[in-house]
């Protein structure tokens, strides 16, 4: 029994990790190409269209939070503190680069590219002090985080004109703007005017490369490392891992991914509020990850489409449609943690494993 | 005043135990002076002296509660001793932490296993050689040549590595469903792979049948040959203590009551006390 099982695992396991990781990469690019012609044929009502580059966001907002919670093992409850910086960010870079690069996409990339780094900052700023200490300090503090930059947000006017950008605590008519300048971010009112750059195009791009990130990451040396501390710290530091280290990597990878769907997302509309950057999305996106699986790349990336999607479904039930939506997701949650309904599963996979060697 | 200023005596100090003849004149690999520690107002382990040779396999034994893991905890720097200094290879460990004390040469197991138990067996290896393996993030995530070079080198060490144990077939094996003898042995595989000077095994034999636990003792004999390392091992399992330890310290309520070779232990009156209990005078 034992022998059979070790003969089966030198065949067809030493592939098993990369063949995964393609299967990934597949369905994205199917999602794709079924949806880019369902909507050139027009057969897209207009929401569900509408619905595209989100379902992009929340999907590489889910790979992101997953680093976190399912890989590195802590937990965060502000993953939408980090989109919202990286959207804001990216939106004051694309609307006051708007005169000096004419291309969009090379907007829209220095805007994604400006809005991960500038989220990574703030990843390493909360990621230091916080994952030293052993514990659920991290929740506590991404839950604290989350709304602090809301409510700094909320408050921050920033305009650009010829002399460069302009910032305020208190109004927009204090930036002191010359008469050709705009105000980018006006408090509480958000960013407004943003021209959109996102494209469906883009949103796949992205998701390909931040799941090429997360999966070679995972299947290098430091993910390993990440890996083994989540399972054990203290034969992790016995085995000379720096604890410190990896935990950061892991986190502020995740934040800068965060900061690049931000930039993706604010950058589809034409405005944006900080208060869309809540408490409930960052539970939303945590909603995504437990129930595709924690640790599950492809499940995060399923449950995310999917759950975005439903409640564009359910407009049929109106005001009952949130009740719905909730059934759905207690059923869901019922199915995928049932012993027999993962034995079930694990016996096809199995047959066709045996079938394919 | 000059004339009368008296330069320091020097004298050589005793060493705290006797090493086997073949390491004479080495530096000890390992030497802890009047180490010590308390938590709170109980004194855990109290001026605990030991020296050990490069080349030597030695046993710490005692009843349940003596203090032995403890002693290992700091060895390994887990608890910051309150007393005393442990020399690695000639280096004082002062203010090391855990990390830093692996990187110098403590490998150790533990009492209650602890694997990573999602990864695999070879996984597993692999975070122990993590320090042998020299690519950075960016050479993991863009999967460059020099990624390619070094985790074939760290898997071809891994499997020799698993190979001390004829473990190599379940390289793929979630460390989580290995059986129970199985996963003690991977964790001396993990602790072997960070390549230590010192291997520190916390009860290898405990839940092993005999017939594994004689395997165990040519295994570990083998590894101090092939390696050239020095062991140090806390272990219930008399059989495997006297069978292969060159030197046994006992400890009991944190201090060292006996030390010496397996014969000498084995008939010290103290020791038997420990172990059984004074003989009532009639």
């Amino acid at each position: 029994m034992k022998n059979k099982l070790n003969v089966k695992n030198i065949f067809c396991g030493v592939s098993k990790k990369s063949r995964s990781g393609f299967i990934n990469y597949g369905i994205v690019i199917v999602f794709f190409i079924i949806f880019q012609t369902l909507s050139s044929m027009g057969k897209l009502t207009n929401s569900l269209s509408g619905q595209l580059i989100p379902i992009c966001v929340y999907v590489i907002m889910a790979l992101s939070l997953n680093l976190v919670v399912g890989i590195s093992g802590e937990l965060s409850l502000g993953h939408a503190g980090f989109m919202s910086v990286g959207a804001f960010a990216g939106v004051i870079v694309a609307t006051s680069l708007q005169n000096v690069i004419v291309s969009g996409s090379v907007r829209l990339i220095l805007a994604l590219l400006i809005g991960a780094a500038v989220a990574a900052v703030m990843g390493v700023v909360i990621g230091i002090p916080v994952l030293r200490l052993q514990g659920d300090y991290l929740a506590i503090v991404t839950l604290a985080f989350g709304e602090i930059i809301k409510n700094v947000l909320n408050c921050l006017y920033i305009g650009s004109d010829s002399h460069g950008l302009h910032f305020s605590m208190t109004d927009s008519n204090s930036l002191g703007l010359d008469a050709d300048g705009v105000v980018i971010l006006n408090g509480p009112m958000g960013a407004l005017g943003i021209k959109k750059l996102s494209t469906f195009f883009s949103g796949i791009i992205l998701i390909l490369i931040v799941l090429f990130i997360i999966q070679n990451l995972v299947n290098s040396r430091a993910g390993r490392a990440i890996m083994a501390i989540r399972d054990n710290r203290i034969a992790a530091e016995a085995s000379g891992l720096n604890i410190i280290k990896y935990k950061l990597m892991a986190f502020v990878t995740s934040a800068a991914i965060a900061g690049a769907a931000g930039a993706l997302y604010a950058l589809n509309y034409s405005t944006v509020v900080p208060k869309k950057f809540d408490f409930n999305t960052s539970i939303l996106i945590l909603v995504f990850v437990v129930l595709g699986g924690i640790g599950n790349l492809r499940g995060s990336i399923i449950a995310a489409a999917v759950l975005t999607v439903l409640p564009e479904l359910l407009r049929q039930f109106q005001d009952y449609r949130m009740l719905v939506y909730a059934i759905v997701l207690i059923l869901v949650m019922l199915i995928t943690n049932n012993e027999q309904a993962k034995a079930f599963t694990k016996r096809i996979f199995r047959k066709k494993a045996k079938e394919e060697c | 005043m000059n004339e009368k200023k008296q330069e320091t005596k020097l004298v050589s100090i005793p060493s705290p135990n006797k090493i086997p003849e073949r390491d004479l004149g080495k530096m000890p690999v390992l030497e802890a002076t009047h180490l010590g520690i308390d938590f709170g107002g109980l004194t855990a382990v109290e001026d605990f002296n030991i020296a050990i040779s490069p080349t030597e396999i030695a046993g710490l034994i005692g009843p349940n509660g003596a203090g032995k893991t403890t002693v290992f905890n700091l060895l390994t720097k887990v608890y910051q001793p309150t007393r005393g200094a442990i020399f690695l290879d000639g280096k004082d460990t002062h203010g090391m932490n855990t990390i830093q004390v692996n990187r110098a040469g403590i490998a150790r197991t533990f009492q209650n296993i602890r694997l990573f138990d999602k990864l695999t067996v070879e996984d597993n290896v692999k975070i122990g050689l993590h320090n042998h393996i020299e690519y950075g993030m960016w050479n993991g995530i863009f999967r460059l040549p020099k990624y390619w070079s070094e985790e074939k080198r760290a898997h071809e060490k891994a499997l020799e590595l698993l190979s001390i144990f004829d473990m190599q077939d379940m390289a793929n094996v979630q460390a989580a469903s290995l059986p129970y003898g199985a996963q003690r042995r991977l964790e001396i595989v993990r602790a072997l792979a960070t390549g230590p000077k010192l291997l520190l095994l916390d009860e290898p034999a405990a839940g092993m049948n005999p017939s594994e636990t004689s395997e165990l003792m040519d295994n570990i004999r083998q590894i101090r040959d092939t390696f050239g390392i020095a062991v140090m091992l806390i272990e219930h399992d008399m059989k495997l203590v006297m069978g292969i330890c060159e030197s046994i310290a006992v400890l009991n309520f944190g201090k060292i009551i006996a030390k010496g070779t397996p014969s000498e232990i084995q008939n010290n009156p103290e020791v038997i006390e420990a172990y059984l209990g004074k003989r009532k005078e009639v």
